[in-house]
């Protein structure tokens, strides 16, 4: 794999930012979502948790977004801004702004948002087995949310529901089944029914295959998949199996320490994994090749979150860092108009990754 | 895949099933329900003015025979009948007052442990303070400043209940309330009332029923308690405590005069306590097969 075509020039940067804000500004409309540098914090008594650092991400419609990183890298927190659901307190958004098709979320009453979840925007979490309320039949849970954003009697919500779970693959007569009924797998084509039972626009799908086991997943996925197409559904897929990514994503965000350190198209990415940090992350996955080869898991620990950071918060585990690295806060270097990635090796010119394993 | 025959069973199908195992539970409710309908058949077989209230001296202290199987009291009264009648005070009582501190003690509970903070504080200490008064005590300086009255009793003998509705349910509410599917709920959209009461407390239905259950029998001895001590129920209706305490002058000669509505008190507790028991068993999730 050659990634010497790569190696950014910095006037070809500077070109490339005109270029991607000359785009912004016609496409703005479009957006989905757009997340300007958003902060969140937790403070506990213990300290103040630097949960997300600037995050951005932009998303368009129809398009899926992997949010990939290491457990604490604020994946799930930045999904729960975007519904405004992060647990208060603890948790303080310190600035930023989130737009949900336009509009700016934390400028809405509660009211108003309210009414966003669940119809514009839903959200799959983690663990099937915990997400149902054990004592509501799983029609009635499906047919609540339909009833709650549309104007629907009792009798088309349950049958909107049945249709619902239908579309799931699960047969109608388990509508007044609870859930402790239903297998793993089943309980999250559930969850999925009830995150899209009003066609939201926008689907954040938190780790959702997560609990699950390998063939399940892989139902799961072929479910979402062809929902999304459905409904003509953006997604946004937290996770850090990368095997996910590949299959369903169309883009990538590589999130470390509370931002994004590489963005690009999943071709981008995985082709030409920019940031040392991505790299890592691909080199600490088995090699079906050469299985005699030992992986390569990225030393030491994500940063102690309770510290804001003056440099490259990924310097002190990075192979490649320099003295350049600790001095001050990595810039963005775009690769292409769709493709940048956070590091200040970029700084200089002759840099590049040089995928230390055999691959 | 389920098997087609293992249908859908609801929670309170599931819960009489188990329930039905357990006899102590079984005696408990059986007890219950024969008391229950020996209150609400009293008029079948006795009148109430006739048999419970009117006085007749010439029959006075007729112990336990085939026209008076529970014997006649001082005013020639049939003590079978006011057991009877008497049953229906205290089911009323046991139930209203129940039910109506049940409601409030459950509504604050369920907003402390959802909302938390300052309001939660509030609700918790003023929980404390009731628990820290003897609850007869309580009954009896609401009853002697409110007047005494059915209705004063119904709330005296429950307000001291209340603390324990607030401390369980509020208890079981903080275990539901970090629950993924509380979250999920807010996610689709779910507003706040909406959550407090469709999805957090029916999972917490299981220890207040129990508690409910328990708390029945502990508000029927209170007022029983408090007519004994002459600030129940007024004289002449039939009331158990009440006739535990006119019994009392001449326990040593007609003992049967304290020893029904004594036994009545004490089967309606039992009962009340067994079915209890048995329903926390059977609520409990991890007996489930």
């Amino acid at each position: 794999m050659d990634i010497t075509g790569l190696v950014c020039d910095r006037q070809q940067e500077n070109v490339m930012i005109c270029a991607e804000e000359g785009r912004e500004g016609a496409a703005a409309n479009h957006l989905i979502l757009e997340i300007k540098d958003l902060f969140v914090d937790y403070e506990t008594d213990d300290g103040v948790v630097h949960a997300v650092n600037g995050m951005n991400m932009k998303l368009g419609r129809k398009q899926t977004l992997g949010l990939v990183g290491e457990t604490g890298a604020g994946k799930t927190t930045t999904a729960l801004s975007i519904l405004r659901l992060v647990p208060n307190p603890p948790g303080v958004i310190k600035s930023g702004a989130i737009l949900l098709d336009g509009q700016d979320v934390f400028a809405l009453s509660e009211h108003d948002m309210r009414k966003l979840r669940g119809s514009f925007v839903s959200m799959i979490f983690q663990d099937p087995m915990t997400s149902l309320n054990p004592v509501i039949t799983v029609g009635e849970q499906i047919a609540e949310v339909i009833r709650e954003h549309q104007k629907l009697s009792k009798k088309e919500a349950d049958e909107a529901a049945l249709e619902m779970l239908e579309i799931v693959g699960i047969a109608r007569d388990r509508f007044d089944d609870y859930p402790h009924q239903f297998s793993g797998g089943m309980k999250q084509r559930v969850i999925i029914a009830i995150a899209l039972a009003c066609s939201p626009k926008l689907l954040i799908a938190d780790e959702p295959t997560t609990a699950l086991d390998v063939t399940i997943q892989a139902q799961i996925l072929e479910v979402m998949k062809g929902l999304k197409e459905k409904y003509d559904t953006s997604m946004i897929m937290i996770t850090h199996d990368l095997g996910i990514v590949a299959e369903i994503c169309d883009l990538v965000s590589v999130v470390y320490a509370g931002s994004v350190v590489e963005h690009g198209t999943l071709e981008e990415v995985f082709k030409h994994p920019c940031h040392p940090y991505t790299e890592g992350l691909f080199l600490s996955l088995p090699n079906i090749n050469s299985r005699s080869e030992m992986l390569q898991p990225i030393p030491g620990l994500m940063p102690d979150p309770t510290e804001k950071y003056e440099t490259c918060p990924f310097a002190p585990r990075c192979h490649y860092a320099t003295e350049h690295c600790r001095k001050q806060l990595p810039a963005k270097h775009w690769f292409s108009s769709t493709h940048y990635a956070v590091c200040a090796g970029y700084d200089a010119p002759e840099f590049r990754l040089n995928r230390r394993s055999g691959q | 895949m389920m098997q087609k025959g293992n249908k859908a069973k609801s929670k309170f199908k599931e819960t009489w099933r188990r329930l039905k195992k357990s006899r102590t539970a079984m005696i408990g409710l059986c007890l219950l329900i024969f008391i229950i309908l020996s209150a609400l058949t009293a008029p079948l077989f006795f009148d109430y003015n006739t048999d419970a209230l009117e006085q007749n001296i010439l029959a006075r202290f007729q112990t336990p025979n085939s026209a008076f199987p529970f014997g006649t009291d001082e005013f020639g009264r049939n003590v079978l009948a006011r057991v009877v009648y008497g049953a229906r005070i205290s089911l009323v009582i046991g139930l209203v007052s129940c039910l109506i501190c049940c409601s409030i003690g459950v509504l604050l509970g369920a907003t402390a442990g959802y909302f938390g903070g300052f309001y939660e504080n509030v609700v918790m200490r003023f929980a404390d303070i009731l628990m820290a008064i003897p609850s007869i005590l309580l009954a009896i300086v609401i009853v002697s400043a409110f007047g005494v009255n059915l209705f004063n009793i119904i709330i005296a003998v429950g307000v001291a209940t209340i603390p324990q509705y607030i401390r369980i349910t509020r208890a079981s509410v903080l275990t539901v309330v970090n629950q993924e599917y509380i979250e999920a709920a807010r996610a689709v959209g779910a507003s706040t009332p909406r959550i407090i009461f469709m999805h957090i407390l029916p999972n917490c239905f299981a220890p207040i029923m129990v508690q409910a259950t328990l708390r029945v029998a502990t508000v029927i001895a209170e007022a029983a308690s408090l007519s004994f001590l002459g600030l129940g129920v007024p004289a002449p209706t039939p009331e158990w405590g009440a006739m535990l305490a006119a019994g009392r002058a001449y326990m040593r000669d007609y003992a049967y005069l304290v020893m029904f509505p004594g036994l009545a008190i004490m089967l309606t507790i039992l009962s009340l306590n067994l079915l209890g028991d048995g329903l926390r068993d059977a609520l409990d999730p991890k007996l489930k097969k």
